[in-house]
């Protein structure tokens, strides 16, 4: 597993860590890894539950992105889920309240994507979550980030406090 | 908010009586920025009164949900106040965003700027 040292001098405040993702994720999350762990590239990170951060994360992303060279569809798709992904951690987990932080894990190699984003908040029922199609819905300013993210994401998945996410897109594949 | 005022987020030109608005940033993504945008798009109803309006994305790469937050806050003002919103010159990537979300149900979305003029 190559890790990668993304810090850059204006944020050496935050605490980046890097860590085996057997202990992260489990073995489940191990095991899903289709191609290999010696092409993997991995990044961890905490940040404080502020948009401005989300950006800084937004950046390591990209260097990631091309250290497999993904570019056109999938790097659309993975950028826009992983956007939605930390907004809603930050905004809607965290409420923004800068005591509170969100761990962010990435890791890619030229078969997928994946990451896992935890926030501090309560978490959220998924059947609580209006449908934001819905046509009583389609005026409501808000409540389609979910929705973006499981259409630009192949797996989704929450944990049942509903604080984590769990994400995974596949690259080269054809559209449904 | 400060009372210092914001760098403009977007351009507008006017075309007759049509407000053609275009997007200084390639990604529509920072909240700060979807926030100034927000305001000035309200800006361009409340206080200039314009109730012809067209956002051209000829410029805008990506865009988040908070971005639409704002265009669907200015698509219900001006309906409000009788006026229309189009959308003109969406990237292929972009406008399916519009179509997951089946906000091109609820806002007029075409091709091209051109087309956009005439539907008023």
């Amino acid at each position: 597993m190559k890790t990668l040292a993304l810090f850059s001098p204006i944020h050496l405040y935050r605490v980046f860590h890097f860590s085996h993702f057997g202990v992260l994720w489990g073995q489940d999350a191990l095991n899903s890894n289709p191609a290999g762990i010696d092409s993997d590239h991995t990044f961890q990170g905490t940040i404080k539950s502020d948009p401005a951060e989300v950006r800084v994360v937004q950046d390591h992303l990209e260097s990631l992105l091309g250290l497999v060279a993904v570019g056109g569809r999938d790097s659309f798709c993975v950028k826009l889920g992983m956007e939605e992904a930390l907004v809603n951690a930050v905004k809607h987990g965290n409420q923004m309240d800068h005591s509170k932080t969100v761990t962010v894990f990435m890791r890619i190699n030229p078969i997928q994507f994946e990451a896992k984003i935890t926030d501090q908040g309560p978490g959220f029922n998924l059947e609580d979550i209006p449908d934001p199609t819905d046509i009583e819905n389609l005026e409501r300013p808000c409540g389609r980030g979910l929705m973006l993210i499981r259409h630009y994401m192949h797996e989704v998945t929450h944990n049942e406090t509903g604080n984590s996410v769990h994400m995974v897109r596949r690259f080269n594949q054809p559209e449904e | 908010m400060s009372g210092q005022p914001h760098r403009r987020r977007i351009e507008v030109e006017e075309k007759g009586d049509i407000a053609v608005v275009g997007f200084i940033d390639k990604k529509i993504l920072d909240e700060q920025n979807i926030q100034i945008i927000g305001e000035q798009l309200s800006e361009l109803v409340d206080s200039e009164k314009k109730l012809k309006v067209v956002l051209n994305f000829a410029n805008v790469e990506y865009l988040s949900s908070a971005a639409l937050g704002k265009i669907i806050a200015l698509n219900s003002k001006l309906k409000k106040a009788n006026g229309k919103l189009v959308l003109s010159n969406i990237r292929p990537d972009i406008k399916e965003v519009f179509t997951i979300t089946k906000l091109d149900k609820l806002i007029i979305i075409v091709n091209t700027e051109e087309e956009a003029l005439k539907k008023f």
